[in-house]
């Protein structure tokens, strides 16, 4: 009993620890002071209007959406048929490309970054766009895969084999009945993609160029020269729409299933 | 003329050991055959051949006089069910049903009505609007049955269907497929790890083991003259002893007791003899046939007894009647009927 009520206290302990810095930044954004500061003096709304205002906000929030969708619907073309492949076949090596495809979720950011910066910016020389796009990809895929690919892993097989032998081809079978079985493992994968993508730092700043930022390296810089509360309520922002998004993952899977 | 041939055929996983060993086997039309074995013994296997799922090594299928043997699984044309009934489980029940005809490009009309009525001769009326979900095994187990049936396949191939099923269910769906498949006049390639379920309802029995099919035969000749010692273990018999041949109905035991058989195939020097519990006889008078043994074990088995027995011929298991109850070291004395004790080739 004991022993229970003291855990609970430090699991209490930790939560604040993680959760209160957040409700600073919520509080911090309606402060009326032109630098950051807490508690608030007044309350105002004016961040919210100055962030949605912004151009280079807009810009490159709008470029953060564009690179992350197209860049997860691409790691879906992909790595769909990648994990498919990986559940259903043994594959020679398979253990092996797998963790070679879950590889840049556990090395570090900056190299992914800075690897990535080499590989595409100085060898390919790849316009900034196409750039960021392939960077993007390329950290979404390993999500994809991983998902997806536990939901193919659940999934009886015997429905695509009777599929079969009901007179349907491989790759209508793999649209008619393997697709839609894992649906909601392929939703759950473009969302966590998505917005892995979309909060990424290190690959979006080796990656950017001059007039080409996503959102969070825009974020970075302009607290170089700015210290007011934009940056506050464009965070409240982000998290609001990271909370709606995993919201639909866990009505959709459940979260406990992906990590 | 037979209606499935199967030669030769030889299935490897790993390209060493061989899963069937060229396998031969012939079924006529409209004849519900089963394939009878403990795990393992490539009965699955033979079927996911049937059915175009596994491409053997070697060998070929005939079907009547086609060679399929290369034909692709989706253009063979066969029903099949699996042991998890493998239910679509993002559609309703009619559109599981209607889905092999939707493939067909039939009319929707045609479709509605064709599902429409298979529902109705599997029992499942007014269930066509649910999910899988919402059925019980047996209602799945009849839904996996009306989809495999509804394309009018040349085959039906069914794997294990009713090893999901509790006991009760499990009797009641042997007799219902029985009807089904004679109302149709379906060819049927059945399954199963059970030994009365799959003599209960089949024309024909392979008995198989390690790859190779052991005895192929009607369930009544199985069940009364096993031609192997495996397939006579398989079903139920017990007790086996060497006998040395005299003549073709009188054979020789160790200890020099000559028995009179009506059941002898085999035509060696030295056979195996062997003979159901239930078969042996208790008598109370000794004579030149009978054999004197003492109880060791006694078991109740509910309608009957069953003992071990320690004879000259070795411990003898046989199933002695509730009226007369013999006690652990009684005396006891055994007849062998001609007629049921079977001689197996060594």
């Amino acid at each position: 009993m004991h022993k229970q009520k003291g855990m609970t206290i430090i699991a209490i302990c930790v939560f604040l620890f993680l959760f209160l810095p957040l409700c600073l930044i919520v509080v911090t954004s309606f402060g009326t002071a032109a630098a950051i500061q807490f508690p608030i003096k007044g309350f105002t709304l004016d961040w919210y209007a100055k962030a949605l205002q912004s151009e280079t906000f807009m810009s490159s929030f709008k470029l953060s959406l564009i690179i992350g969708g197209l860049a997860t619907l691409l790691a879906l073309l992909i790595g769909v048929p990648a994990a498919y492949a990986l559940a259903r076949y043994s594959v020679k090596g398979k253990n092996l490309i797998k963790s070679f495809f879950l590889s840049p979720t556990v090395i570090p950011g900056i190299v992914v970054g800075y690897s990535l910066f080499q590989f595409i910016v100085i060898q390919l020389g790849l316009p900034v766009f196409q750039g960021l796009l392939m960077g993007h990809f390329l950290i979404s895929l390993p999500y994809i895969i991983r998902v997806v690919g536990s939901s193919m892993e659940q999934m009886d097989y015997s429905i695509e084999e009777v599929a079969w032998t009901l007179g349907c081809t491989r790759l209508r079978a793999f649209i008619q009945i393997v697709l839609p079985n894992v649906s909601s493992g392929i939703f759950a994968a473009f969302m966590l993609a998505f917005v892995n993508s979309f909060n990424n730092v290190p690959v979006s700043m080796f990656l950017s160029g001059p007039g080409v930022t996503m959102l969070p390296t825009s974020l970075l810089s302009y607290m170089e020269y700015n210290y007011d509360p934009t940056v506050s309520a464009i965070s409240v922002l982000l998290m609001l729409l990271t909370i709606a998004l995993m919201f639909l993952i866990e009505k959709t899977l459940g979260l406990a299933s992906i990590a | 003329m037979s209606f499935v041939n199967l030669k030769d055929i030889r299935v490897s996983y790993d390209g060493k050991q061989n899963i069937l060993k060229d396998l031969s086997i012939d079924m006529k039309k409209g004849e519900l055959v089963s394939l009878l074995g403990p795990s393992g013994c490539g009965k699955t296997t033979t079927l996911r051949v049937i059915a175009g799922l596994i491409k053997p090594q070697a060998g070929q299928f005939l079907l009547e006089t086609q060679n399929l043997t290369k034909v692709p699984v989706h253009k063979r044309n066969f029903g099949m069910v699996f042991q998890s009934y493998a239910l679509f489980p993002h559609l309703t029940i009619a559109e599981n049903v209607a889905f092999g005809l939707k493939l067909r490009k039939e009319k929707k009309a045609v479709i509605d009505e064709k599902v429409k009525n298979m529902l109705a001769i599997c029992g499942l009326e007014n269930l066509g609007e649910r999910y899988p979900k919402q059925l019980s095994g047996g209602q799945r187990q009849r839904v996996a049955l009306a989809r495999a049936l509804v394309i009018e396949p040349e085959l039906l191939l069914l794997d294990e269907p009713l090893s999901n099923l509790d006991a009760k269910l499990r009797v009641a769906m042997r007799i219902e497929i029985k009807r089904i498949q004679q109302r149709l006049g379906i060819t049927t390639v059945f399954v199963t790890h059970d030994q009365e379920e799959c003599f209960s309802i089949s024309d024909k029995v392979a008995i198989m083991n390690n790859g190779i099919i052991e005895q192929y035969d009607t369930p009544e000749v199985i069940y009364r003259r096993p031609k192997t010692k495996f397939v006579a273990q398989f079903i139920g018999f017990e007790n086996f002893f060497s006998v040395i041949r005299v003549d073709e109905k009188h054979y020789k035991a160790d200890n020099g007791q000559v028995f009179t058989t009506a059941a002898a195939d085999s035509d060696g020097e030295t056979a195996t003899a062997t003979i159901r519990p239930e078969d042996i006889e208790i008598v109370s008078s000794a004579n030149e046939d009978t054999v004197a043994g003492r109880v060791v074990v006694r078991t109740f088995l509910g309608k009957s007894y069953q003992y071990e027995i320690a004879t000259e011929l070795g411990t003898l298991l046989v199933n002695g009647s509730a009226e007369q109850i013999y006690a652990t070291n009684d005396p006891i004395l055994l007849v062998f009927p001609a007629e049921k004790l079977v001689i197996l080739d060594n």
